[in-house]
């Protein structure tokens, strides 16, 4: 069979665009995420029992459920909450942030409790608060452990951002589902969008890996 | 090498408190039956301590006896199930904020180092200075340089924990105990973890601040040190103490059949 | 806010059918997916530990590519593109004669998207296993077969399990997916009886409840398998 790209290439602008937008909901879930999952991975190891086990329920909630379900609910959500019709876009934005710092919150989890227990008690100790030991020595070391599973789990995020399809938002996912169907070149338009998607990726998992690798000759 | 005479503090008759008849006589830090409970199982069990300003107090005893476990406890590190602790007249437990400023005031020197390894020596030195006592920042380097010469270690400011061996950092680590100027130190086994040729230069720099009168609990099975430094030895086993002694005389004649024993096992090589 | 509450939705008919019916289609994906991914995963990993180098590239190769495109497009390219892209008899019965052609895409690409997950599992298992079993194995004149059938799978088989958990809920997760193609598994479902009654709080409810029962069901479930095959005086026999 003859394949023919030249729809693809004519197409290019849009399905950039949709890429951009791609990349501005991976980026902007993934602050909004690492923010809020940090917060709550704190409070779940303070020893506010009322709040760590609210803070426990959310994470495992958001977890146990289907991010497409997430994505509908507020989408149905959001619009009923504040009155009147928002766009997809905000939706989805807030959407992937809550959904995306569960997962984060469990890598940041993770690597606090990899610290050694005497790090804690020397910065005690010396007199410091718990918010000055978590800022000034235990989240320096954390972080160091927890680099190589926050960059994978953006690659996760990039990946997840192609279900806002479903909404219509147009991203690259749904951009190129655009392209295929209107100009009937499903098999190199598809073909074409798994090799975008195949490069970024993998950049990203290298990068992860190499971190991984470095870490553990420190 | 190590000097049998250490300057005596003033003696102290149980009771008399600060302000009265002489400051220097009020106990330092002062454990009123104390005990201590992981669930069901007892750590502490019952124990009492009056340690004098300028004391030096070796704690020994068989694994498992509760040393670590006790001297955590003067600084908050653990919690007490009951009893009381009073350190240079605050009560240990009662509130956080003066939990923080009792802790800015005495120093911990923990076996495994625990030096923050994302900072160099200088920064370890200088961190509870900045963000405990709010001392300027040239004015806290300036202070850890001075101590990190009296450690005989004034060329390793720049180094990162890995970089040292376990002498250095521990030696880094009483240094950093020492910058916040505390009224007592506490040392949780400092050269149990070290290599046998660096357990000396630890040694010394400990033997160096017993002369110098600070108040110091140490938790040690060199009976070497505690020969030559210690005021008093208190041993323990399982949670309880067992004998509170003068140094010359636990070493001489013990008074239990169990730190006999001890003694015997520990001094055998 | 404005709105009508109307729990009783859920229990009448069709509402009640359409969600019985999606939880069932949810299921039945999710759990022939993960059969087909643990059987290729379990391949594709324990090649990827042989010490032939021609092979373990492959095996990485075949890991990189189903981890770096995203579920949604794999489900797409094997619903759109793969038909047209074999030869033409085999394109004519995977458009026409097969029966219910969305939901046996959805188990191939579920499933062949998840094996490369549990293919990293089982490679990283494998390497795992002390060393000394693997040698005392060698020196007493096994092949290399029977050293992996007897002595390196069923231990790695017994460290996998507690990270295999995730991957099999991320399955029943991954199922919703489906809908995109047309197959009416229960998030669609859902979907639908919002569409149809309004009453988006009640349907989505439903459907994040059952959800929450599978995740709860599977954990227990795998917990209940680590401990069955633990060994004695191992960490996971209590």
């Amino acid at each position: 069979m003859t394949l023919d790209f030249t729809a693809v290439w004519k197409s290019l602008p849009f399905l950039f665009d949709g890429l951009e937008l791609s990349f501005l909901l991976t980026a902007s879930s993934m602050l909004g995420g690492i923010a809020f999952g940090l917060l709550l991975a704190v409070v779940r190891l303070s020893r506010l029992r009322a709040a760590a086990a609210l803070a426990a329920v959310y994470v495992n909630g958001f977890r146990a459920v289907p991010l497409v379900l997430v994505i509908f609910w507020f989408y149905f959500l959001v619009p009923l909450a504040i009155g009147h019709a928002v766009d997809a876009l905000q939706s989805a934005l807030i959407a992937f942030t809550l959904f995306e710092a569960a997962y984060y919150s469990e890598i940041i989890r993770a690597g606090l409790r990899s610290v050694r227990p005497g790090q804690w008690q020397a910065a005690y100790a010396s007199g410091l608060s718990y918010v000055q030991v978590l800022r000034l020595v235990i989240l320096p070391q954390a972080f160091r452990n927890m680099l190589p599973l926050m960059v994978s789990q953006a690659v996760i995020l990039f990946q997840d951002t192609s279900l806002v399809y479903v909404i219509s938002l147009r991203d690259f996912m749904t951009s190129a589902s655009i392209v295929a169907t209107r100009d009937n070149r499903m098999v190199e338009t598809y073909l074409f969008a798994a090799a975008v998607y195949f490069v970024v990726c993998a950049s990203g998992s290298q990068a992860a890996a190499m971190l991984n690798r470095r870490r553990s000759f420190a | 090498m190590m000097d049998a005479t250490v300057r005596m503090p003033v003696e102290c008759k149980s009771g008399q408190s600060a302000g009265a008849a002489g400051e220097a006589c009020a106990p330092m830090i002062e454990l009123k039956e104390i005990s201590k409970r992981y669930g069901s199982l007892g750590v502490l069990n019952d124990c009492s301590l009056s340690v004098s300003r300028g004391e030096v107090v070796v704690v020994c005893g068989p694994s498992g006896s509760g040393k670590s476990t006790l001297i955590k406890c003067i600084n908050g590190l653990e919690p007490i199930n009951a009893g009381s602790i009073i350190v240079d007249g605050i009560t240990v437990g009662k509130s956080t904020a003066e939990m923080t400023r009792l802790r800015a005031r005495i120093g911990m020197v923990f076996q495994h180092f625990e030096l923050y390894p994302h900072l160099t020596a200088l920064e370890n030195i200088c961190l509870a200075q900045i963000h405990v006592l709010k001392r300027g920042k040239e004015e806290a380097r300036a202070k850890a340089r001075a101590l990190l010469a009296r450690v005989g270690l004034p060329d390793k400011e720049d180094r990162y924990p890995a970089q040292l061996s376990g002498g250095q950092q521990q030696r880094v680590a009483i240094a950093r105990a020492l910058a916040v100027d505390p009224v007592a130190m506490l040392f949780d086994e400092p050269t149990s973890a070290l290599d046998p040729e660096m357990i000396g230069e630890v040694l010394a720099v400990m033997l160096e601040l017993a002369r110098e009168g600070m108040t110091m609990v140490v938790v040690t099975h060199e009976m070497g040190f505690a020969r030559g430094a210690a005021n008093r030895i208190v041993f323990m086993d399982q949670g309880k103490i067992l004998e509170v002694s003068e140094a010359k005389r636990f070493f001489e004649a013990p008074a239990s059949e169990r730190a006999r024993r001890f003694l015997s096992q520990i001094l055998a090589h | 806010m404005n709105y009508s509450w109307n729990w009783a939705v859920l229990v009448q008919e069709p509402y009640l059918g359409w969600l019985i019916s999606g939880t069932c289609l949810t299921l039945a994906i999710s759990l022939a997916a993960w059969m087909l991914a643990l059987v290729v995963g379990t391949v594709v990993g324990t090649v990827a530990s042989l010490p032939n180098r021609v092979l373990k590239v492959v095996a990485a190769i075949y890991i990189a590519l189903f981890r770096n495109v995203p579920l949604l497009l794999q489900l797409f390219l094997w619903f759109f593109v793969i038909p047209e892209v074999l030869p033409p008899a085999w394109g004519h019965w995977l458009k026409r004669d097969l029966p219910y052609p969305e939901f046996w895409t959805s188990i191939i690409a579920l499933g062949l998207f998840t094996s490369a997950r549990v293919a990293v599992q089982v490679a990283a298992g494998i390497a795992t296993v002390p060393a000394g079993p693997r040698t005392a194995a060698v020196a007493s004149g096994m092949t290399t077969a029977q050293i992996f059938r007897l002595v390196l799978l069923p231990q790695a088989f017994r460290i996998v399990l507690p990270p295999l958990t995730s991957d099999f809920l991320t399955v029943f997760k991954n199922s919703a997916l489906a809908l995109t193609i047309g197959v009416f598994e229960l998030t669609a479902q859902s979907r639908q009886i919002e569409s149809y009654t309004f009453q988006g709080f009640e349907a989505f409810t439903a459907a994040t409840i059952v959800y929450l029962a599978i995740a709860l069901l599977v954990t227990a479930l795998m917990r209940f398998l680590e401990r069955w095959t633990a060994l004695p005086m191992t960490g996971a026999a209590v």
